[in-house]
């Protein structure tokens, strides 16, 4: 029998089910947020749709969605980021200083992305020239080192009060008069925009640029992408680099939208990033997962989150079902994976 | 024949601290030759290829491309003169496509404006039209390489090698990890490079390797030239004495 013979039976074989994961594969996850969102919808039909809730659940994944998006691309790389919560503390520490300091809005604005790139470039650096054995060492020491700083900086207390241009980023609304009529109540959160914007950009820098596609090899696999001629060392560095940027962004929305810096800013946020990334179908392993997947899963612990206070479920229960959600998550992934490799 | 000589390796040494890995090494190519180096474990095969590709600066010695003196830093050095190297670990992404992984590191692009973004369309184009040329039949060139045979995955490295029209091509045990209905693919393949006019060093442990596709073959002991022949002249027995370090 010759190979093309083979694959004609093969495919013949092949059950509607078995050509249905490619599909499942791709938008699955998708599939689930509208379940939750109908299943919502219908255990809460008067609130859960209405346009005050829904801005609300943009409003609150917006900052911790950038974190997310940072710490995918280093998980793409088979790396870790676990100083993001720390970086957008101090970020929005030290805009909080420069606010009081008088400078200019526009420089405050500045403030809190260089810091995160700053931060984020010390971690590459650290991670590449000072050759640690893992970025989850490096980053771990920065966990604490960032957060110290931030309250070193502020001397240990809230900052509250910011210029009107820092708080329109996070907190910001844009009216639709034109669509409900002379002051309607219906608005678009002006961070909701700059999410989707910062995502697309994303997706394009890693879909569509040379870069982006060495960001997957180096976590496919680092040997072939060294063997390309690729400087994976700086690689790392722009992505490590990125990830605190982002994380100064997601620091900015945040100013905006408490108006306040306070030390336990976006504490254990790293962590919830972690698990919307993982949600999302990354692979911790590297080299797999998407933007889309990304955005998905925020959006995932943004309406379990939301969901589950409006039906009054208390903390200590929401901690217990994103902890199961995280694992059946991967588990599915790891069921997908043995469908698709099946020989 | 010395006219058609690609590359030259003229008594090469390579000391690591008080190791020697080669010590007076010579070896030449010829335009569409393949030439198969045997030789027992630690007999220098590999140090000599990576001496070749410009991975390790050799301690002694010179090489020559087309007959001229060449010092190489690295081995962007050696693609640059046409040489590429195919990995013994294959150094393929398995998450990549195929064409992803024969275009890493020199993808097409084009321009918008300032920018530069991936020409997936050309990627694509390339891709199918190189593995044509090689004769590599795969489903589709958007195929992952994790979903790949051995075999297969051995050709896309060899069509990675040759897809910047490479003059020479070191291949480290092409056949090791290879299931046995899988090896004449990619004997297929290495035949068809030399077609191509491409020259092909082949480092095999396997007679079968060796006497299917080499016109050469030559045999290193302990980090020395020990023996070397025209492949008619020679037997599968004589070979063998010589990897143990036999000669008659």
């Amino acid at each position: 029998m010759d190979h093309g013979e083979k694959r004609l039976m093969d495919k013949n074989q092949e059950s509607l089910f078995v050509r249905l994961i490619p599909f499942f594969e791709r938008y699955g996850i998708l599939l689930l947020i509208l379940i939750m969102i109908a299943v919502l919808h219908l255990l809460q039909p008067d609130v859960f749709l209405s346009w005050r809730n829904v801005t609300n659940v943009f409003k609150q994944v917006s900052w911790q969605s950038m974190l997310a998006l940072g710490v995918f691309m280093v998980i793409v790389t088979a790396g870790i980021d676990l100083s993001v919560g720390s970086i957008i503390m101090l970020s929005l520490m030290g805009l909080a200083i420069a606010s009081k300091a008088g400078m200019p809005w526009y420089v405050v604005m500045l403030v809190a992305p260089a810091i995160g790139f700053l931060c984020g470039m010390f971690n590459g650096i650290g991670i590449t020239l000072l050759r640690m054995p893992h970025p989850f060492i490096m980053t771990l020491g920065t966990l604490y080192i960032f957060r110290g700083i931030g309250n070193l900086i502020s001397g240990g207390v809230p900052i509250t009060g910011f210029a009107e241009q820092i708080r329109v980023i996070g907190n910001g609304k844009i009216k639709l008069d034109a669509f409900f009529g002379e002051g309607a109540r219906e608005y678009i959160p002006t961070s909701l925009i700059l999410m989707i914007v910062i995502f697309f950009i994303f997706w394009i820098f890693l879909n569509h640029t040379r870069i982006g596609k060495w960001i997957y090899a180096i976590g496919g696999n680092p040997g072939a992408a060294r063997a390309a001629g690729i400087n994976v060392d700086r690689i790392l560095i722009v992505v490590y680099t990125l990830c605190g940027f982002l994380a100064g962004i997601g620091g900015l929305i945040l100013a905006g939208r408490t108006n306040s810096a306070y030390p336990n800013a976006g504490l254990q946020s790293e962590l919830d990033a972690i698990a919307a990334v993982i949600i999302g179908g990354a692979s911790f392993f590297g080299g797999r997962g998407t933007v889309l997947g990304v955005f998905a899963g925020v959006m995932i612990m943004g309406i379990l989150r939301n969901g589950l206070n409006l039906m009054n479920v208390s903390v200590f229960w929401q901690q217990v079902l994103i902890g199961s959600i995280i694992i059946l998550a991967v588990y599915i992934d790891v069921l997908r994976r043995q469908l698709a490799t099946r020989t | 024949m010395s006219d058609n000589l690609v590359l030259e390796a003229k008594s090469v040494s390579k000391f690591f601290g008080t190791i020697t890995a080669l010590q007076n090494v010579d070896l030449h190519l010829n335009k569409g030759e393949v030439l198969g180096v045997v030789g027992d474990n630690g007999a220098g095969k590999s140090t000599l290829m990576k001496v070749l590709s410009g991975l390790y600066k050799p301690s002694e010695g010179s090489l020559f491309f087309d007959k001229e003196k060449v010092t190489l830093n690295s081995p962007r050095d050696s693609q640059n003169l046409g040489l590429e190297m195919v990995y013994q670990d294959l150094a393929l992404a398995g998450n990549l496509p195929i064409g992803d992984n024969i275009f890493l590191g020199r993808e097409p692009t084009r321009k918008v404006g300032p920018f530069n973004f991936l020409d997936h369309k050309k990627r694509k184009q390339l891709t199918e039209e190189h593995l044509a040329k090689l004769k590599i039949n795969v489903k589709s060139a958007d195929q992952k390489v994790e979903e790949l045979s051995g075999g297969q995955r051995q050709a896309v490295a060899i069509a990675r090698a040759t897809a910047f029209n490479a003059k020479i091509v070191l291949m480290d045990e092409p056949t090791a990890a290879l299931a046995v209905k899988e090896v004449g693919k990619v004997l297929d393949l290495i035949l068809n490079l030399k077609k191509l006019g491409v020259s092909v060093i082949v480092i095999s442990h396997r007679m079968d390797d060796i006497f299917t596709v080499c016109d050469r073959v030559m045999a290193l002991f302990q980090g020395t030239n020990f023996a070397e022949s025209e492949l008619k002249n020679t037997s599968r027995d004589e070979v063998i004495g010589w990897i143990m370090g036999k000669k008659d």
